[in-house]
């Protein structure tokens, strides 16, 4: 090798195993097998063992994330019983090896990143800023108040304001955060739950401003109100009446608003609450039958619906184990969605996912690192096949992202996606044995935990009686003492730790939006026609009352008439009252 | 980790006395993820635990850990609000007679904000990562110290 030319053991090697390539047997034949398996136990026995009793391992019990006990290694007799229908191919039925046929070939993931901050005007400037850029897709953080369905001069909202994105207490703020942009022309994604349907109908309000048929307003609002009570915990009312607001939000998008992702099923928030990948799965997808069953039983056809749902996913650091959790759950719901809901268009059995880097991975310690973490997890949410991607900043942990530490976590996406190779090829770790039977795996692990919850009462019960909200609370506290243990290792955590004097800068937020906004509250109130607003904000009360009613219509004249976020979210506390979680320790 | 909060020596009435802590998230704020995990590991080092729930008002925060004579107060915030809403809660403690109660804090805390908070009496101030075993001694040093001074 070192210095000859012309070889002929190179060469008839090289022809050789071209050839061997070609004409091979299957690897999942039966003699294969049983010669794999009469390896494996030889293996075990002369190599592995002995090798194992010289120097012991260095952990006691290698396990992903969820705590699935790890083999140290994979062999075609892990998944021999796989049928390979089972995997299919991409763009079909069961949608495992991804939703496309192919996939990042054609169009790469969508950047998203999601920012909000501030007044309007703030969000305004940023938002343009962006899509100067060249983003089409934008996506907007909202302040705690907002969340929470009070307006900013609200008691509660005190010091919150515009602290953790936009604040926006009546249609004006909505104008202004969307002056100048065309609603034609953009999507916009709007993370927003308990007052979802109030905003979807500002934003429909904007548009109507700007001479913009409601059918083409492209978008996302979150809604999801299941895991606001499983995890998020931002709600106003019981469960039951938020769920009917949603009901109504369903019917009316169906009917008006055919492009407007009116649920973004989220499993995010339970990861971040401290979930196992098995427990986000199955969590996030039961509520997924959920919402479906929502829409069925407000008389709306499977296959009318079912494409407006969309899945927003976590993906954190057990690399393997988050590739498995997508590609589980693009299959199971595929599944699902046409054994038991009777789902037949193609558009109602693929999973579309957005992905976001988890939060709660950063550290606060050694910020720097998270910049590697971040670029871990969004490589496995990008071979796990994810639609679109918001990658976390590195000085997260410490407050909202300076635009430097922004810039580097959107870079952290577009190398992946220029200089990896990864997109050449659809679903690259498929076939991979140790993926394949973490896939199966967690698949299996998922159905175990539908029907725990099922007995349970389903997904309503089980939030009412706080089982599944104590189901997150111990698996998080098993991780933290996991981690105080030693069992598991978090650099610059407490493993490699560092004393550090303010390793970086970071984002400060003034306090003028707090004034701002409650001057253009008050200004709004003094101005609007009072007594229309409160005869809408009456009819709305009305409506609520009525469970066969949809509250959209009369909550969108409310908000027409410039009644404000807070009036209209507080006639619903006066017909349904407030949520109280159950005690959860 | 030591896990029993009994005082040593002196009288015996106190011998098996816990620590009552009162955990709490006073505001527009539902990760609670943190103080969930706190709440147990409180409970595993024998205090013990009462939590307020999500979304507490301060006013309530300070009534309830009056209500409940307890011995500290542990305040959680990863929403940016805590230098409005931990001040408030030590002030109103003043006012309802649970001056002497020890508050403690922690979550999303910039340096800067810190020395503003400690004056105030308002300690640990830890940030994320910070592991269970410094948060509990930090909690029994000063219980140690200022509510049951003269008991050993």
């Amino acid at each position: 090798m070192l210095r000859s030319g012309r070889d002929s053991y190179w060469r008839s090697k090289a022809r050789d195993y071209a050839a061997k390539r070609k004409n091979r047997g299957s690897l999942y034949s039966p003699r294969a097998i049983r010669d794999i398996q009469k390896g494996l136990e030889q293996w075990r026995r002369e190599v592995y063992k002995p090798w194992v009793e010289r120097a012991p391992e260095q952990k006691a019990d290698p396990q992903t994330a969820s705590g699935i006990q790890l083999k140290p290694v994979f062999f075609p007799t892990d998944v021999k019983e796989q049928d390979y229908s089972d995997s299919g191919f991409p763009g079909v039925f069961p949608y495992l090896r991804g939703v496309y046929p192919n996939m990042y070939r054609g169009r790469l993931w969508t950047m998203r990143m999601f920012s909000g901050f501030g007044t309007p005007e703030d969000t305004n400037r940023r938002l343009k800023l962006l899509l100067d850029q060249g983003e089409t897709g934008l996506s907007v953080a909202f302040d705690m108040p907002t969340l929470y369905g009070y307006d900013c001069d609200h008691p509660k909202a005190h010091g919150e304001v515009g602290r953790c994105g936009v604040n926006v207490s009546s249609l004006k703020d909505m104008q202004v955060i969307f002056n100048g942009i065309p609603l034609d022309k953009v999507s916009t994604s709007m993370t927003i739950n308990a007052p979802a349907a109030v905003l979807t109908c500002m934003y429909a309000a904007v548009a109507e401003k700007q001479k913009i048929p409601l059918p083409s307003l492209k978008g996302t609002v979150q809604t999801d109100m299941l895991k606001e009570f499983i995890a998020q915990k931002e709600w106003v009312y019981p469960p039951e009446a938020h769920l009917r607001i949603v009901r109504d939000l369903m019917v009316y998008c169906t009917r008006n608003m055919p492009q407007w992702n009116y649920v973004s099923i989220s499993g995010y928030h339970i990861r971040e609450a401290g979930s196992s990948a098995v427990q986000e799965l199955a969590f996030t997808l039961a509520d997924g039958f959920g919402y479906v069953e929502l829409g069925m039983e407000a008389g709306l056809k499977v296959d009318e619906f079912a494409p407006r749902l969309s899945f927003f996913f976590n993906s954190t650091m057990d690399f393997f184990e988050e590739i498995a959790k997508f590609r589980a759950a693009r299959r199971i719901w595929a599944k699902v969605l046409r054994e038991r809901y009777k789902a037949r268009s193609p558009r109602s059995l693929l999973m579309r996912f957005h992905t976001q880097t988890s939060g709660a991975s950063l550290t606060w310690q050694q910020p720097l690192n998270n910049i590697v973490r971040t670029a871990l997890e969004s490589f496995a949410a990008v071979l796990g096949g994810t639609q679109s991607l918001h990658t976390n900043s590195y000085d997260e942990a410490w407050a909202l992202p300076t635009e430097k530490a922004v810039e580097i976590a959107l870079r952290t996406q577009q190398i992946i996606a220029e200089e990896t190779g990864v997109t050449n090829v659809v679903d690259p770790l498929g076939g991979s044995y140790y993926l394949e039977w973490l896939t199966e795996s967690l698949e299996e692990e998922a159905y175990k935990y539908f029907d725990r919850i099922d007995s349970a009462g389903g997904i309503l019960k089980a939030i009412k009686s706080g089982y599944l909200q104590r189901e997150i609370a111990e698996n998080s506290y098993r991780l933290s003492q996991r981690v105080e243990d030693g069992l598991e290792n978090v650099v610059g955590v407490n493993k490699y730790a560092v004393q550090e004097e303010r390793p970086i800068e970071t984002l400060k937020i003034d306090s003028k939006a707090q004034k701002r906004q409650i001057e253009r509250l008050r200004k709004i109130r003094r101005e609007r026609d009072e007594v229309k607003v409160r005869a809408l904000l009456e009819k709305l009360r009305r409506t609520y009352e009525r469970d066969d009613r949809n509250s959209i219509y009369p909550m969108m004249e409310a908000v027409k008439a410039y009644a404000t976020l807070g009036e209209i979210v507080d006639v619903g506390t006066k017909v349904f009252g407030q949520w109280k979680e159950p005690v959860l320790i | 980790m030591e896990l029993e909060t009994s005082v040593k020596a002196g009288s015996s009435t106190t011998a098996k006395r816990k620590i009552r802590i009162l955990v709490a998230k006073p505001g527009l704020d539902g990760h609670d993820r943190g103080i969930l995990v706190l709440a147990r590991a409180f409970r595993d080092a024998g205090m013990e635990v009462i939590y307020t729930g999500l979304l507490p008002t301060p006013e309530q925060v300070a009534q309830a850990a009056v209500d409940e004579d307890v011995d500290v107060v542990a305040l959680s915030l990863l929403n940016g609000a805590h230098m409005t809403a931990f001040p408030r809660v030590k002030r109103l403690l003043e006012r309802r007679g649970g001056k002497d109660i020890i508050v403690v804090g922690g979550g999303i805390i910039p340096d800067d904000d810190k020395p503003k908070l400690l004056k105030m009496g308002i300690t640990g101030l830890y940030g994320p990562g910070t592991s269970f075993e410094e948060i509990i001694n930090h909690i029994k040093q000063r219980v140690k110290k200022e509510r049951w001074k003269g008991s050993n």
